[in-house]
């Protein structure tokens, strides 16, 4: 596994944890489909919540949630589309947020959680 | 998080109006939105700060930063607004303190130094009119600030200081981006503005020019009464020379005068920076090859000022007069008029001032060998008429002194006696207007040459007796009635010189002689 993929497992993970530590369920995770990939599947409340996660080892070239083009929430929308209804998931409140991660390694890392992006 | 806010000054034309800069900050992914009609640099000030505050160890929200200048709909333009934006930003932040009635003027460099703006003088001047007391500015504009009464001025070097002043933790501040003492906006060599465009004519001495003793004479009027000149005469009889030593004879400008120069000098593009208040008048002398955008102002937007506000309560030089373009000299004739020029754009309307004293000097004809008997003259009949043609009946109308300038005889060349200098007649110049300033007070004017035919006629009606000449010349028919007004200003300049209460015969009599048509005019 290259090294790029590792720090974007890891970032997810730790993702996944500090949601689920913030009253969030997560349900899914890097379900795949031909129109893409959504990182984290979640539930707040009766809430179905897409998690973009974007990690770097710093902010050197720009904070990982600039990253997070309009494109790629247009294209997150539709892939939760395509999740609730492989998933037979009855969709009630949509929500996409962000989760931008910097993890440098010597210090613990940083967690940006920004809800409701789209 | 929440709102920010921080004042900076809009300059149209060199009207400014204080902005206000509001900044608040998004619970959204990260962006910068610039609201509030910006032009493409000041679009660019987005990139610009978010560079400078990361490298100032004080970088911008990582969220969506939305930027509205107020008000939106006045057009806005250039650099000046980059330290405001910025402070607004962070104060939105909660990094910087509240910033109150402070007004930011600087351009921010990538690492957060702070660079000099143009225009900032014009710009303090308005913020203080609008109740504005406490200005920023980069260490380059600080001299210029502070030369508005009642400005307090604070002048940094990088954006850290300010940051630093308006209590942003200082533990994370960087505060010397690279070689800050290096070439921050030029700051070193800018004592040689001081004297502005003056400089080049603060050498020029009347007692320089040999013999010419008519036209020393119409100088020393024309330097009096503010009356506009126009000096016809052939290649190499010193005319040039002459109008040089024009602004040399004209008394310093006032502290007002001072400040409406040094302010249009502050937005030229060409100067480096302003340290001293413009105290002489200025001189310009454009080519004849300038368009009419370089003279009366002018550029895409809000126009620029030319060279006519750039000449204002100083000389506007046209050698080779009737060599420039048509429409550019009767562009002249508003500011000749009205003393300011207004400028309508799609963009804005910008109003300069322009009250300058007009000196012409002409060939007497295209190739200039039509002196004395004008035998060598190669000039068809045809030529020489379209030649004058050019100065149109309404420019000329508002010329005072029409002067015939000879070459100088080789006598007068080689004669090395005492021949007085610009100072000597530079006091008489400040008697002369002392003396017309209390007499016009209560005509609301300042010069003899802004005297109407009807005060000339009316309340300042000279007699027969000294207007017998005047009232001959008339009669016979070689003296118009608009020439029959500017030989009385004209006597009154000299009256006014001499220490007379009212020009007596022999005034009104050197008078008639100063406005000469020269041959072929």
């Amino acid at each position: 596994m290259k090294a790029k993929d590792e720090l974007g497992q890891s970032g997810e993970r730790l993702a996944a944890d500090y949601l689920e530590d913030h009253g969030m369920r997560v349900i899914d995770s890097n379900w795949r489909c031909p129109a893409g990939e959504i990182d984290l599947v979640a539930l707040d409340g009766a809430a179905l919540v897409i998690v973009e996660v974007k990690t770097r080892r710093s902010r050197r070239y720009g904070d990982p949630l600039e990253a997070v083009t309009a494109a790629k929430l247009q294209r997150l929308r539709t892939l939760a589309v395509l999740w609730a209804r492989e998933h037979r998931h009855v969709m009630g409140v949509l929500r996409v947020d962000a989760v931008g991660i910097i993890m440098d390694g010597r210090s613990a890392p940083s967690i940006d959680h920004l809800k409701g992006v789209a | 998080m929440g709102m920010g806010r921080a004042l900076a000054v809009a300059l149209v034309g060199l009207n400014g109006h204080v902005i206000e800069v509001e900044a608040d900050i998004g619970q959204t992914l990260p962006a910068f939105v610039l609201l509030g009609l910006p032009d493409a640099s000041l679009s660019e000030a987005k990139e610009r700060i978010r560079s400078a505050a990361q490298n100032s160890g004080i970088p911008l929200s990582r969220r969506k930063i939305t930027v509205n200048l107020v008000p939106a709909s006045l057009p806005k333009k250039g650099s000046g607004f980059d330290l405001a934006i910025v402070m607004a930003a962070l104060n939105a932040a909660g990094d910087v303190r509240r910033t109150g009635g402070t007004v930011f003027l600087a351009e921010l460099g990538l690492d957060g130094r702070l660079r000099p703006v143009r225009g900032v003088l014009p710009a303090v001047l308005a913020a203080i009119s609008a109740g504005c007391q406490e200005f920023v500015v980069a260490q380059a504009n600080l001299a210029e600030a502070e030369l508005v009464a009642g400005a307090r001025v604070r002048g940094y070097d990088s954006l850290a200081q300010v940051a630093a002043d308006f209590d942003a933790d200082p533990e994370h501040l960087v505060f010397s981006p690279a070689d800050l003492t290096g070439t921050a906006g030029g700051g070193a060599p800018r004592l040689a503005a001081a004297d502005g465009p003056a400089g080049d004519t603060a050498l020029a001495d009347l007692s320089e020019v040999a013999g010419q003793g008519e036209a020393r004479l119409a100088l020393e009027i024309a330097a009096a009464g503010g009356h506009h000149l126009m000096m016809m005469g052939p290649p190499g009889s010193g005319k040039t020379m002459l109008a040089e030593r024009l602004p040399g004879l004209l008394p310093e400008l006032t502290d007002e005068e001072a400040l409406e120069v040094t302010a249009i000098h502050s937005l030229d593009t060409t100067k480096s920076g302003i340290t001293a208040l413009v105290r002489r008048p200025p001189y310009e002398r454009p080519h004849h090859s300038a368009s009419t955008a370089s003279i009366i102002g002018g550029g895409s937007g809000i126009p620029r000022p030319g060279a006519a506000s750039r000449a204002h309560r100083g000389v506007l030089f046209l050698d080779e007069a009737p060599e420039f373009d048509k429409r550019v000299l009767d562009a002249l004739r508003q500011p000749l008029e009205s003393g300011e020029l207004v400028l309508h754009r799609a963009a804005g309307t910008a109003a300069y001032p322009a009250r300058f004293q007009l000196v012409l000097a002409a060939n007497p004809c295209p190739c200039g060998k039509a002196t004395g008997k004008g035998i060598a003259c190669e000039c068809t009949a045809m030529a020489r008429r379209r030649y004058f043609g050019k100065l149109s009946g309404p420019l000329l109308d508002r010329v005072d002194i029409q002067l015939q300038v000879n070459r100088v005889q080789l006598s007068q060349l080689s004669d090395t006696g005492q021949r007085e200098t610009s100072a000597q007649v530079a006091v008489r110049v400040q008697m002369a207007r002392a003396i017309q300033a209390q007499r016009l007070r209560p005509f609301g004017l300042v010069h003899n040459a802004d005297l109407s035919g009807r005060i000339l006629r009316g309340p300042l009606r000279l007699g027969g007796k000294e207007t017998h000449l005047l009232d001959r010349a008339m009669g016979a028919g070689t003296l118009s009635a608009r020439g029959y007004d500017r030989v009385l200003r004209l006597a009154w300049t000299v009256a006014d010189l001499q220490g007379r209460d009212t020009p007596g015969a022999d005034d009104v009599g050197l008078a008639l002689t100063l406005r000469q048509r020269g041959e072929g005019l």
